[in-house]
Protein backbone atom coordinates (compact mmCIF):
# COMPACT_ATOMS: atom_id res chain seq x y z
CA UNK A 1 0.00 0.00 0.00
CA UNK A 2 1.52 3.37 -1.37
CA UNK A 3 1.82 5.79 1.76
CA UNK A 4 -1.16 8.07 0.58
CA UNK A 5 -3.26 5.29 0.59
CA UNK A 6 -2.62 4.28 4.25
CA UNK A 7 -2.65 8.13 5.41
CA UNK A 8 -6.20 8.22 4.43
CA UNK A 9 -6.98 4.71 5.59
CA UNK A 10 -7.17 6.34 8.69
CA UNK A 11 -10.47 7.54 10.52
CA UNK A 12 -8.90 10.61 11.97
CA UNK A 13 -7.21 11.90 8.72
CA UNK A 14 -10.27 10.71 6.52
CA UNK A 15 -12.97 12.39 8.47
CA UNK A 16 -12.17 15.90 7.62
CA UNK A 17 -11.64 14.75 4.04
CA UNK A 18 -15.08 13.44 3.95
CA UNK A 19 -16.27 16.89 5.66
CA UNK A 20 -15.14 18.46 2.48
CA UNK A 21 -16.55 16.16 0.05
CA UNK A 22 -19.48 16.05 0.84
CA UNK A 23 -21.28 19.52 -0.49
CA UNK A 24 -18.89 18.71 -3.51
CA UNK A 25 -21.42 15.97 -3.86
CA UNK A 26 -24.34 17.28 -2.93
CA UNK A 27 -24.14 20.08 -5.31
CA UNK A 28 -23.00 17.57 -8.12
CA UNK A 29 -26.05 15.32 -7.26
CA UNK A 30 -28.42 18.21 -7.39
CA UNK A 31 -27.68 20.07 -11.02
CA UNK A 32 -27.53 16.24 -12.31
CA UNK A 33 -30.88 15.27 -11.17
CA UNK A 34 -32.28 19.10 -12.02
CA UNK A 35 -31.03 18.53 -15.62
CA UNK A 36 -32.32 15.04 -15.92
CA UNK A 37 -35.24 16.02 -14.32
CA UNK A 38 -35.68 19.14 -16.72
CA UNK A 39 -34.89 16.98 -19.92
CA UNK A 40 -36.83 13.96 -19.05
CA UNK A 41 -40.16 15.88 -18.53
CA UNK A 42 -39.54 18.61 -21.49
CA UNK A 43 -37.37 17.15 -24.41
CA UNK A 44 -38.79 13.88 -24.54
CA UNK A 45 -42.01 12.56 -26.60
CA UNK A 46 -45.23 12.19 -24.56
CA UNK A 47 -45.97 9.05 -27.11
CA UNK A 48 -43.42 6.40 -27.35
CA UNK A 49 -43.74 4.81 -31.19
CA UNK A 50 -43.14 1.86 -33.13
CA UNK A 51 -44.37 -1.65 -31.25
CA UNK A 52 -43.86 -0.19 -27.45
CA UNK A 53 -46.57 2.92 -28.11
CA UNK A 54 -46.09 3.29 -24.37
CA UNK A 55 -47.75 7.15 -23.08
CA UNK A 56 -46.07 9.04 -21.29
CA UNK A 57 -46.06 7.30 -18.18
CA UNK A 58 -42.67 5.65 -19.59
CA UNK A 59 -41.05 8.41 -18.06
CA UNK A 60 -40.80 6.80 -14.47
CA UNK A 61 -37.86 5.48 -16.74
CA UNK A 62 -35.53 8.21 -15.09
CA UNK A 63 -36.51 6.88 -11.54
CA UNK A 64 -36.67 3.13 -12.11
CA UNK A 65 -33.67 2.71 -14.41
CA UNK A 66 -30.98 4.82 -12.59
CA UNK A 67 -32.73 3.54 -9.15
CA UNK A 68 -31.95 -0.57 -10.52
CA UNK A 69 -28.14 0.26 -11.67
CA UNK A 70 -27.61 2.14 -8.06
CA UNK A 71 -29.14 -0.97 -6.26
CA UNK A 72 -26.91 -3.44 -7.58
CA UNK A 73 -23.82 -1.06 -8.45
CA UNK A 74 -23.84 -0.46 -4.82
CA UNK A 75 -24.01 -3.91 -3.71
CA UNK A 76 -20.80 -4.53 -5.58
CA UNK A 77 -19.19 -1.58 -3.95
CA UNK A 78 -20.58 -2.27 -0.46
CA UNK A 79 -18.81 -6.19 -1.27
CA UNK A 80 -15.29 -4.69 -2.35
CA UNK A 81 -14.99 -2.82 0.81
CA UNK A 82 -15.99 -5.57 2.79
CA UNK A 83 -13.22 -7.64 1.12
CA UNK A 84 -10.78 -5.44 1.59
CA UNK A 85 -11.67 -4.95 5.56
CA UNK A 86 -11.44 -9.02 5.59
CA UNK A 87 -8.08 -8.80 3.80
CA UNK A 88 -6.20 -5.86 5.50
CA UNK A 89 -8.44 -5.57 8.79
CA UNK A 90 -8.71 -2.24 8.26
CA UNK A 91 -11.89 -0.47 10.39
CA UNK A 92 -12.24 2.20 7.73
CA UNK A 93 -13.35 0.06 5.18
CA UNK A 94 -15.80 -2.49 7.25
CA UNK A 95 -17.28 1.77 8.09
CA UNK A 96 -17.55 2.16 4.56
CA UNK A 97 -19.21 -1.07 3.86
CA UNK A 98 -21.82 -0.32 6.71
CA UNK A 99 -22.13 3.23 5.64
CA UNK A 100 -23.38 2.04 1.94
CA UNK A 101 -25.39 -0.35 2.97
CA UNK A 102 -28.67 1.94 4.06
CA UNK A 103 -28.47 3.93 0.57
CA UNK A 104 -28.44 0.79 -1.24
CA UNK A 105 -31.43 -0.60 0.65
CA UNK A 106 -33.55 2.68 -0.39
CA UNK A 107 -32.64 2.53 -4.27
CA UNK A 108 -33.31 -1.01 -4.30
CA UNK A 109 -36.65 -0.60 -2.42
CA UNK A 110 -37.19 2.42 -5.06
CA UNK A 111 -36.27 0.40 -7.79
CA UNK A 112 -38.89 -1.97 -6.47
CA UNK A 113 -41.75 0.17 -5.95
CA UNK A 114 -40.90 2.84 -9.02
CA UNK A 115 -41.28 -0.53 -11.11
CA UNK A 116 -44.45 -1.28 -9.49
CA UNK A 117 -46.11 1.70 -10.71
CA UNK A 118 -44.89 1.31 -14.43
CA UNK A 119 -45.67 -2.40 -14.44
CA UNK A 120 -49.29 -1.58 -13.15
CA UNK A 121 -50.49 0.89 -16.62
CA UNK A 122 -47.83 -0.96 -19.10
CA UNK A 123 -47.63 -4.66 -18.28
CA UNK A 124 -51.35 -4.67 -16.49
CA UNK A 125 -50.10 -5.76 -12.90
CA UNK A 126 -47.87 -3.87 -10.23
CA UNK A 127 -45.88 -7.45 -9.24
CA UNK A 128 -45.29 -10.73 -10.89
CA UNK A 129 -42.64 -13.29 -10.25
CA UNK A 130 -40.52 -12.40 -13.02
CA UNK A 131 -36.84 -13.78 -12.77
CA UNK A 132 -35.91 -9.87 -12.87
CA UNK A 133 -38.44 -8.91 -10.43
CA UNK A 134 -37.86 -11.86 -7.79
CA UNK A 135 -34.10 -11.67 -7.76
CA UNK A 136 -33.56 -7.64 -7.35
CA UNK A 137 -36.37 -8.48 -4.44
CA UNK A 138 -33.71 -10.95 -2.96
CA UNK A 139 -30.84 -8.16 -3.11
CA UNK A 140 -33.70 -6.03 -0.89
CA UNK A 141 -33.68 -8.73 1.76
CA UNK A 142 -29.56 -9.09 1.42
CA UNK A 143 -29.25 -5.34 1.87
CA UNK A 144 -31.85 -5.56 5.27
CA UNK A 145 -30.09 -8.75 6.32
CA UNK A 146 -26.86 -6.92 6.35
CA UNK A 147 -27.72 -4.27 8.50
CA UNK A 148 -29.78 -6.78 10.62
CA UNK A 149 -27.08 -8.83 11.48
CA UNK A 150 -24.40 -6.34 11.62
CA UNK A 151 -27.07 -4.85 14.48
CA UNK A 152 -27.29 -7.85 15.84
CA UNK A 153 -23.72 -8.81 17.12
CA UNK A 154 -22.53 -6.48 19.74
CA UNK A 155 -18.91 -6.42 19.96
CA UNK A 156 -18.21 -3.85 16.43
CA UNK A 157 -14.91 -5.94 14.69
CA UNK A 158 -16.79 -9.12 14.99
CA UNK A 159 -20.21 -7.45 13.50
CA UNK A 160 -17.56 -6.42 10.72
CA UNK A 161 -16.42 -9.66 9.97
CA UNK A 162 -19.72 -12.03 9.88
CA UNK A 163 -21.42 -9.01 7.98
CA UNK A 164 -18.54 -8.99 5.57
CA UNK A 165 -19.28 -12.24 5.24
CA UNK A 166 -22.92 -12.38 4.30
CA UNK A 167 -22.09 -9.05 1.84
CA UNK A 168 -19.61 -11.47 -0.36
CA UNK A 169 -22.26 -14.40 -0.23
CA UNK A 170 -25.06 -12.33 -1.36
CA UNK A 171 -22.75 -10.92 -4.40
CA UNK A 172 -24.27 -13.95 -6.09
CA UNK A 173 -27.52 -11.88 -6.62
CA UNK A 174 -25.37 -9.22 -8.73
CA UNK A 175 -24.72 -10.76 -12.00
CA UNK A 176 -28.44 -13.03 -11.93
CA UNK A 177 -30.38 -9.62 -11.78
CA UNK A 178 -28.13 -8.23 -14.56
CA UNK A 179 -28.73 -11.48 -16.97
CA UNK A 180 -31.74 -12.58 -15.89
CA UNK A 181 -33.56 -11.31 -18.98
CA UNK A 182 -32.70 -14.32 -20.70
CA UNK A 183 -32.92 -14.78 -24.32
CA UNK A 184 -32.70 -12.28 -27.63
CA UNK A 185 -35.59 -13.26 -29.52
CA UNK A 186 -38.29 -10.85 -27.56
CA UNK A 187 -41.61 -13.00 -29.12
CA UNK A 188 -39.32 -16.33 -26.87
CA UNK A 189 -38.27 -14.22 -23.52
CA UNK A 190 -40.19 -16.43 -20.88
CA UNK A 191 -39.70 -12.56 -18.43
CA UNK A 192 -41.80 -9.56 -18.64
CA UNK A 193 -38.66 -7.40 -19.01
CA UNK A 194 -37.16 -7.45 -22.11
CA UNK A 195 -33.45 -7.04 -22.94
CA UNK A 196 -32.98 -3.21 -24.42
CA UNK A 197 -29.38 -1.89 -24.98
CA UNK A 198 -28.30 1.78 -25.45
CA UNK A 199 -28.81 2.25 -28.85
CA UNK A 200 -32.42 1.04 -28.96
CA UNK A 201 -33.34 3.88 -26.55
CA UNK A 202 -33.78 7.73 -28.21
CA UNK A 203 -31.07 9.72 -27.26
CA UNK A 204 -33.09 12.69 -25.39
CA UNK A 205 -34.31 9.58 -23.40
CA UNK A 206 -31.27 8.05 -22.68
CA UNK A 207 -29.24 11.64 -21.91
CA UNK A 208 -32.30 12.28 -19.52
CA UNK A 209 -31.92 8.59 -17.90
CA UNK A 210 -28.30 9.03 -17.74
CA UNK A 211 -27.96 12.27 -15.99
CA UNK A 212 -30.71 11.14 -13.08
CA UNK A 213 -28.20 7.78 -12.85
CA UNK A 214 -25.14 10.23 -12.19
CA UNK A 215 -27.63 12.51 -9.72
CA UNK A 216 -28.21 9.22 -7.70
CA UNK A 217 -24.54 7.98 -7.84
CA UNK A 218 -23.47 11.31 -6.51
CA UNK A 219 -26.60 11.45 -3.95
CA UNK A 220 -24.64 7.90 -2.75
CA UNK A 221 -21.46 9.93 -2.39
CA UNK A 222 -22.95 12.52 0.03
CA UNK A 223 -25.12 10.27 2.32
CA UNK A 224 -22.46 7.36 2.21
CA UNK A 225 -19.58 10.22 3.41
CA UNK A 226 -22.26 11.82 5.62
CA UNK A 227 -23.25 8.40 7.63
CA UNK A 228 -19.51 7.21 7.10
CA UNK A 229 -18.35 10.51 9.68
CA UNK A 230 -21.28 9.64 12.03
CA UNK A 231 -19.64 6.18 12.59
CA UNK A 232 -16.23 7.34 12.78
CA UNK A 233 -17.15 9.49 15.41
CA UNK A 234 -19.01 6.52 17.18
CA UNK A 235 -16.93 4.00 16.73
CA UNK A 236 -13.67 6.29 17.71
CA UNK A 237 -15.40 8.02 20.57
CA UNK A 238 -12.60 6.90 23.34
CA UNK A 239 -10.10 8.26 21.28
CA UNK A 240 -8.83 11.93 21.89
CA UNK A 241 -8.90 13.51 18.41
CA UNK A 242 -12.65 12.48 18.47
CA UNK A 243 -13.25 13.91 21.59
CA UNK A 244 -11.84 16.70 20.64
CA UNK A 245 -13.96 16.72 17.28
CA UNK A 246 -16.98 16.51 19.28
CA UNK A 247 -16.63 19.28 21.54
CA UNK A 248 -15.74 21.39 18.67
CA UNK A 249 -19.14 20.41 16.48
CA UNK A 250 -21.05 20.58 19.64
CA UNK A 251 -19.58 24.26 20.60
CA UNK A 252 -20.09 25.29 16.53
CA UNK B 1 2.48 -17.15 3.98
CA UNK B 2 1.37 -14.47 5.75
CA UNK B 3 -1.62 -14.01 7.67
CA UNK B 4 -2.56 -11.18 5.36
CA UNK B 5 -1.80 -13.59 2.38
CA UNK B 6 -3.96 -16.32 3.25
CA UNK B 7 -6.95 -14.11 3.98
CA UNK B 8 -6.63 -12.36 0.56
CA UNK B 9 -6.53 -15.97 -1.10
CA UNK B 10 -9.69 -17.03 1.06
CA UNK B 11 -11.50 -14.25 0.21
CA UNK B 12 -10.45 -14.52 -3.27
CA UNK B 13 -11.75 -17.95 -3.35
CA UNK B 14 -14.65 -16.85 -1.66
CA UNK B 15 -16.05 -14.75 -4.68
CA UNK B 16 -14.69 -17.06 -7.59
CA UNK B 17 -16.82 -19.22 -5.63
CA UNK B 18 -19.79 -16.79 -5.66
CA UNK B 19 -18.93 -16.19 -8.93
CA UNK B 20 -19.18 -20.10 -9.88
CA UNK B 21 -23.27 -20.00 -8.39
CA UNK B 22 -24.02 -16.94 -9.70
CA UNK B 23 -23.06 -18.58 -13.30
CA UNK B 24 -24.73 -22.07 -12.26
CA UNK B 25 -28.19 -20.03 -11.30
CA UNK B 26 -27.87 -17.76 -14.23
CA UNK B 27 -27.76 -21.27 -16.78
CA UNK B 28 -31.03 -22.34 -14.80
CA UNK B 29 -32.65 -19.21 -15.15
CA UNK B 30 -31.45 -19.48 -19.37
CA UNK B 31 -33.51 -22.98 -19.46
CA UNK B 32 -36.57 -20.89 -18.86
CA UNK B 33 -38.60 -23.75 -17.39
CA UNK B 34 -40.99 -22.62 -15.16
CA UNK B 35 -42.09 -18.54 -15.85
CA UNK B 36 -44.41 -19.70 -18.79
CA UNK B 37 -45.50 -22.64 -21.10
CA UNK B 38 -45.74 -21.65 -24.96
CA UNK B 39 -48.29 -22.70 -27.34
CA UNK B 40 -46.70 -25.47 -28.39
CA UNK B 41 -45.50 -27.18 -24.76
CA UNK B 42 -49.51 -26.99 -24.23
CA UNK B 43 -50.41 -28.81 -27.52
CA UNK B 44 -47.87 -30.88 -26.45
CA UNK B 45 -49.69 -31.50 -23.33
CA UNK B 46 -46.34 -30.40 -21.10
CA UNK B 47 -48.51 -28.00 -19.15
CA UNK B 48 -50.03 -29.43 -16.06
CA UNK B 49 -53.99 -30.05 -17.08
CA UNK B 50 -55.86 -29.22 -13.75
CA UNK B 51 -53.43 -25.92 -12.40
CA UNK B 52 -52.96 -22.56 -13.15
CA UNK B 53 -50.22 -21.75 -15.28
CA UNK B 54 -48.76 -18.98 -17.40
CA UNK B 55 -49.30 -19.37 -20.61
CA UNK B 56 -46.89 -16.94 -23.39
CA UNK B 57 -46.91 -15.64 -26.95
CA UNK B 58 -48.17 -13.30 -29.26
CA UNK B 59 -50.99 -12.25 -30.07
CA UNK B 60 -52.48 -13.34 -33.50
CA UNK B 61 -53.27 -10.74 -35.54
CA UNK B 62 -56.97 -10.37 -36.12
CA UNK B 63 -57.76 -12.54 -33.35
CA UNK B 64 -59.19 -10.42 -30.86
CA UNK B 65 -62.75 -10.90 -30.55
CA UNK B 66 -65.39 -9.12 -27.86
CA UNK B 67 -68.42 -10.94 -27.12
CA UNK B 68 -71.91 -9.54 -26.86
CA UNK B 69 -71.86 -8.47 -23.00
CA UNK B 70 -67.99 -6.21 -24.02
CA UNK B 71 -66.29 -7.47 -20.97
CA UNK B 72 -65.46 -11.11 -22.04
CA UNK B 73 -62.40 -11.19 -24.78
CA UNK B 74 -61.35 -13.99 -26.55
CA UNK B 75 -57.65 -14.07 -29.04
CA UNK B 76 -55.64 -16.00 -30.09
CA UNK B 77 -51.64 -17.05 -28.62
CA UNK B 78 -49.15 -18.17 -30.96
CA UNK B 79 -45.59 -19.19 -31.21
CA UNK B 80 -45.85 -19.59 -34.74
CA UNK B 81 -45.85 -22.92 -34.62
CA UNK B 82 -49.17 -23.58 -32.47
CA UNK B 83 -51.99 -21.35 -31.49
CA UNK B 84 -54.05 -21.46 -28.44
CA UNK B 85 -57.60 -19.83 -27.68
CA UNK B 86 -57.50 -17.66 -24.69
CA UNK B 87 -60.85 -16.47 -23.55
CA UNK B 88 -60.61 -13.71 -20.56
CA UNK B 89 -62.97 -11.88 -18.91
CA UNK B 90 -61.80 -8.06 -17.45
CA UNK B 91 -59.93 -4.91 -18.16
CA UNK B 92 -56.63 -5.55 -20.64
CA UNK B 93 -53.56 -3.82 -20.43
CA UNK B 94 -52.72 -0.34 -22.37
CA UNK B 95 -49.80 -2.14 -24.02
CA UNK B 96 -51.97 -5.27 -25.33
CA UNK B 97 -52.46 -5.22 -28.92
CA UNK B 98 -52.35 -7.73 -31.58
CA UNK B 99 -49.18 -8.61 -32.94
CA UNK B 100 -47.52 -7.89 -29.48
CA UNK B 101 -46.75 -10.10 -26.88
CA UNK B 102 -48.66 -11.35 -24.11
CA UNK B 103 -48.40 -13.32 -21.05
CA UNK B 104 -51.50 -15.02 -19.95
CA UNK B 105 -52.58 -16.73 -16.57
CA UNK B 106 -55.21 -19.36 -15.70
CA UNK B 107 -56.52 -22.59 -16.89
CA UNK B 108 -56.84 -24.72 -19.79
CA UNK B 109 -60.71 -25.87 -20.22
CA UNK B 110 -61.57 -29.47 -21.41
CA UNK B 111 -62.63 -27.66 -24.29
CA UNK B 112 -59.08 -26.80 -25.03
CA UNK B 113 -59.87 -22.80 -24.88
CA UNK B 114 -57.15 -21.53 -22.13
CA UNK B 115 -59.60 -19.55 -19.56
CA UNK B 116 -57.19 -16.60 -18.39
CA UNK B 117 -57.67 -15.42 -14.91
CA UNK B 118 -55.06 -12.75 -15.54
CA UNK B 119 -53.47 -10.69 -18.98
CA UNK B 120 -50.26 -9.42 -19.15
CA UNK B 121 -48.76 -7.51 -22.08
CA UNK B 122 -44.96 -7.46 -22.54
CA UNK B 123 -43.68 -4.25 -25.22
CA UNK B 124 -40.46 -4.67 -27.07
CA UNK B 125 -37.14 -2.81 -26.17
CA UNK B 126 -37.25 -0.15 -28.24
CA UNK B 127 -37.73 3.50 -26.18
CA UNK B 128 -38.03 5.73 -29.21
CA UNK B 129 -40.44 8.31 -30.60
CA UNK B 130 -42.92 7.95 -33.14
CA UNK B 131 -41.25 9.53 -36.35
CA UNK B 132 -37.66 7.80 -35.53
CA UNK B 133 -39.16 4.30 -34.82
CA UNK B 134 -41.43 4.59 -37.89
CA UNK B 135 -38.07 5.41 -40.36
CA UNK B 136 -36.19 3.14 -38.55
CA UNK B 137 -38.81 0.18 -39.08
CA UNK B 138 -39.71 1.10 -42.81
CA UNK B 139 -37.20 -1.35 -44.73
CA UNK B 140 -38.22 -4.08 -42.19
CA UNK B 141 -42.47 -3.19 -43.04
CA UNK B 142 -41.51 -2.94 -46.89
CA UNK B 143 -40.41 -6.58 -46.56
CA UNK B 144 -43.33 -7.69 -44.66
CA UNK B 145 -45.88 -6.07 -46.62
CA UNK B 146 -44.03 -7.28 -49.96
CA UNK B 147 -43.81 -10.51 -48.78
CA UNK B 148 -47.59 -10.67 -47.70
CA UNK B 149 -49.39 -8.66 -50.51
CA UNK B 150 -47.41 -7.80 -53.57
CA UNK B 151 -49.24 -4.29 -53.73
CA UNK B 152 -46.98 -1.71 -52.30
CA UNK B 153 -50.47 0.51 -51.70
CA UNK B 154 -50.86 -1.90 -49.03
CA UNK B 155 -48.17 -0.61 -47.01
CA UNK B 156 -50.00 2.75 -45.39
CA UNK B 157 -53.15 1.02 -44.32
CA UNK B 158 -51.92 -1.84 -42.98
CA UNK B 159 -49.48 0.57 -40.71
CA UNK B 160 -53.08 2.71 -40.18
CA UNK B 161 -54.59 -0.87 -39.10
CA UNK B 162 -51.65 -1.43 -36.54
CA UNK B 163 -51.47 2.15 -34.95
CA UNK B 164 -55.32 1.87 -34.65
CA UNK B 165 -56.93 0.50 -31.33
CA UNK B 166 -57.42 -3.27 -31.63
CA UNK B 167 -60.84 -2.95 -29.64
CA UNK B 168 -61.98 -0.15 -31.72
CA UNK B 169 -60.82 -2.11 -34.97
CA UNK B 170 -62.80 -5.61 -34.35
CA UNK B 171 -66.13 -3.67 -33.21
Amino acid sequence: MSSAWSKFASPSTFYPLAGRMIPVFWVLAAGSLLVGLYWGFFETPDQLGGSNAQKGYYRIIFLHVGAAWMSMWLYAVMVGWAAIGLVFNTRLSYMMANAIAPTGAIFTFLALWSGAFWGRPSWGTYWDWDPRLTSELILFFLYIGYIALHSAIDDARRADRAAALLAIVGLVMVPVIFWSINCPDPNQCAALHQRSGLGKVDGDILFAMLMTTLGFWMYAFATTLMRVRTIILTREAQTTWAAETIQAEVRS
Amino acid sequence: MKARQKRLVLVSVAIIGVGAAAALALSALQSNISYFFSPSQVMAREAPADHVFRLGGLVSEGSVQRAENGLTVTFDVTDLAQTVKVSYTGILPDLFKEGQGAVTRGRLGPDGVFYAEEVLAKHDEEYMPPEVADSLKTEHAQGLTQSLSNTPAAAPQQAAAQTADPRTVTR
